[in-house]
């Protein structure tokens, strides 16, 4: 178990800038994730600290060390790959052992730990087949029991999940957070699928264009979103944006419901909601539109739970409600979250 | 209008079915497949077959007339003095140029994936053997094994393994000779070899590579563990190809030697030709190279196998 940190770690491919000085520290046994669109810099990131690249400035440090310039099995570390990288000529048993016969780990003595890495992840029953003769969640699992069976100081898993199958994927979340509760080690995450990132992690680093945007628990990045991308990027449907007086008010679709069905309460902001359309699925009604009286160009999703029985139609107009305290104020030129006060303020 | 006002005079024809001829698979597929079949049978099959009519005859460069005599050409064939020569020479000639090849190209091959500048210089010259019409890198190798102007002599000479103005003579011992016709196949075939294992190892994910490394794997266990044995199916597919067309070829000791000095270089497939075509007895030259032929199709059976198995998985 150690920290990981990251100083003004700086990575560029020819011109473009891959990760662009990130400050970051893991805390002793945290799952963090690191969610961001694809090309935000995230696996490159995640690269840099196993040893995989170089970075063109700056340090990475593992357990108060800095590790920058060793290679990466010097570090301690380990690593599941997108793919899972189990060593197709060799049988599980052999992938698991790999890294123990690297670090010069008598031959005698590697069973028994082989052994105990697999029964950890259940696939004791297994260590005689191939990787091809295995389903993606077996491999899945060789590929985390190879990582498990040095005992590292850092997990580095770099999309795992998304190799499997959507109802594997849920399963799969559940085993893998379970799995990181019980062995404690520190843990990086990187994946695009802001669901993994809200389920699995202690907190998140949301990533663009090779600069952190926002580092927190699931709960401040989803309510107190640090700026618009923060605040478009998680979320499904994403937080709705408005122009008012200059500011861009923000606020999640969710909380957006038809005053008839929430009641008159102090401090709500009631709008004049057109809508043009109304998708069921189920659980929830999407119902999109816009808002004429404010923003006539913005579109506005709003997400009501089944339990809203409201009805609502195509061409209707519909009182809709926010509460105060779901409301988000952005600045407009640079994006990022400002008070309610301030923003309230006329230029 | 609907289904119902539709009367039995209003249906019309669709568009020609000329048109879609091609589509069909049962005549798309043999029309595609003619060509190569037509070939295979013109310039592989036909000479075959007349090797093993040959083979069992009398029939030489002099008479056309064919008189069946059984298995009596090849116990010509292997009772000649020089036939037992000619076998070892070929297998000789195979395996060190074979081996020579396999590693060179291993070698070469990391090297060429490797990313460095002017790579795609250095993949030119590389590659440069195989594009070279045979006669011209013929003039090219028998000026550098002349026996007075070559340009080995001169590096001989400055690290004092031959006297000043000293030359070794390549072509005129037999060590030396065997030598020189082993280089020439070597440099032949390593461009092809090279470009097969390249292939090889750019299809190995580069994640595996990776998870090697992070596993603690350094160089040689990265080498050793993963990378060559990943590598090996791609190896025997291009050792195998390698030694078809080693085994077979009489270019090289043609082109170099002419199977001397004496007879110390000379090969199955250049003896045959000696035999058959110069020396004129056709019967006798054709169970020389009749006498490749187990080899051979051992090493197609295992070539197909190896195809096949690739197709699976």
């Amino acid at each position: 178990m150690a920290v990981v940190e990251t100083k003004s770690l700086r990575k560029e491919f020819g011109h473009t800038m891959a990760v662009d000085g990130i400050d970051l520290q893991t805390d002793e046994g945290e799952y963090l994730v690191l969610l961001g669109p694809s090309g935000c810099g995230k696996t490159t990131l995640l690269r840099l600290i196993a040893g995989l690249e170089h970075p063109s400035h700056g340090d990475v440090l593992i357990g108060g060390q800095v590790v920058t310039h060793l290679p990466p099995r010097a570090r301690q570390i380990a690593m599941v790959f997108q793919s899972y990288a189990l060593y197709p000529h060799k049988t599980v048993f052999a992938n698991i052992a790999f890294p123990l016969a690297a670090t010069g780990m008598p031959r005698d003595q590697r069973p028994e730990k082989v052994r105990w890495a697999a029964s950890r992840l259940g696939i004791d029953g297994l260590l005689d087949r191939r990787p091809r003769q295995l389903s993606g969640g077996e491999r899945q699992r060789v590929a985390l029991a190879r990582a498990l069976v040095r005992e590292p100081q850092v997990f580095l898993l770099d999309e795992p999940l998304s190799n499997l199958d959507a109802k594997l994927r849920s399963s799969a979340r559940d085993e893998l957070k379970e799995f990181q509760q019980r062995v404690g080690i520190t843990t990086i995450y990187v994946t695009h699928d802001q669901v993994e990132a809200m389920g699995l992690g202690d907190r998140i680093a949301v990533l663009n264009e090779g600069k952190i945007q926002q580092i927190g628990t699931p709960d401040e990045i989803y309510h107190h979103p640090a700026n618009t991308f923060v605040a478009t990027f998680v979320g499904s449907p994403p937080m709705n944006m408005l122009t008012r007086d200059g500011k861009l008010l923000g606020f999640r679709p969710e909380q957006f419901l038809p005053a008839s069905a929430v009641g008159e309460r102090p401090g709500q902001m009631v709008f004049d909601f057109a809508v043009t359309r109304v998708e069921n699925l189920g659980s929830d009604r999407y119902v999109y539109g816009h808002l004429p009286g404010v923003d006539p160009e913005a579109k506005v999703i709003a997400k009501l739970p089944s339990t809203v029985t409201t009805p609502v139609y195509v061409g209707d107009r519909v009182p809709f409600v926010v509460s105060g305290g779901d409301l988000r104020y952005f600045n407009q030129q640079t994006g990022t979250l400002t008070a309610a006060g301030e923003a309230e303020v006329k230029p | 209008m609907t289904v119902a006002q539709r009367s039995a005079g209003e249906i019309t024809m669709g568009p020609r079915r000329e048109r879609y001829l091609l589509d069909r698979e049962r005549l798309l597929g043999p029309a595609l497949m003619a060509p190569a079949v037509v070939y295979l049978i013109l310039v592989v099959g036909y000479p075959l077959v007349l090797a093993f009519l040959y083979a069992f005859s009398d029939v030489t460069t002099g008479s056309q007339s064919l008189h069946f005599v059984g298995f009596q050409t090849f116990v010509a064939a292997v009772k000649d003095p020089v036939f037992l020569t000619t076998l070892r020479n070929t297998f000789v000639f195979t395996a060190i140029s074979q081996a020579l090849v396999v590693i060179l190209s291993t070698v070469l091959a990391f090297v060429l994936t490797a990313n460095f500048h002017g790579r795609w210089f250095v993949r030119f010259l590389v590659l440069l053997p195989w594009t070279t019409p045979v006669a011209l890198s013929a003039v090219i190798w028998l000026w550098m094994l002349d026996s007075i102007f070559s340009p080995f002599d001169w590096f001989a000479q400055l690290l004092g393994i031959v006297p000043p103005g000293g030359h070794i003579v390549f072509l005129g011992q037999s060590d030396l000779a065997m030598g020189s016709v082993i280089a020439l196949q070597t440099w032949r075939i390593l461009p092809l070899a090279t470009v097969i294992l390249m292939a090889g190892l750019s299809a190995i994910p580069a994640e595996v590579s990776d998870a090697a490394e992070v596993d603690g794997a350094g160089f040689w266990r990265r080498l050793f563990g993963i990378t060559l044995p990943l590598l090996s199916p791609v190896m025997t597919v291009a050792l195998l190809f390698g030694i078809v067309f080693t085994f077979t070829d009489m270019a090289a000791v043609f082109v170099l030697t002419g199977g001397g000095p004496g007879n110390a270089t000379q090969v199955l497939a250049s003896w045959a030709f000696y035999k058959g075509i110069s020396g004129g007895n056709l019967a006798v030259g054709a169970a020389d190279a009749l006498i490749m032929f187990p080899v051979l199709l051992g090493l197609a059976v295992i070539l197909l196998r190896i195809a096949s198995r690739a197709e699976v998985s």
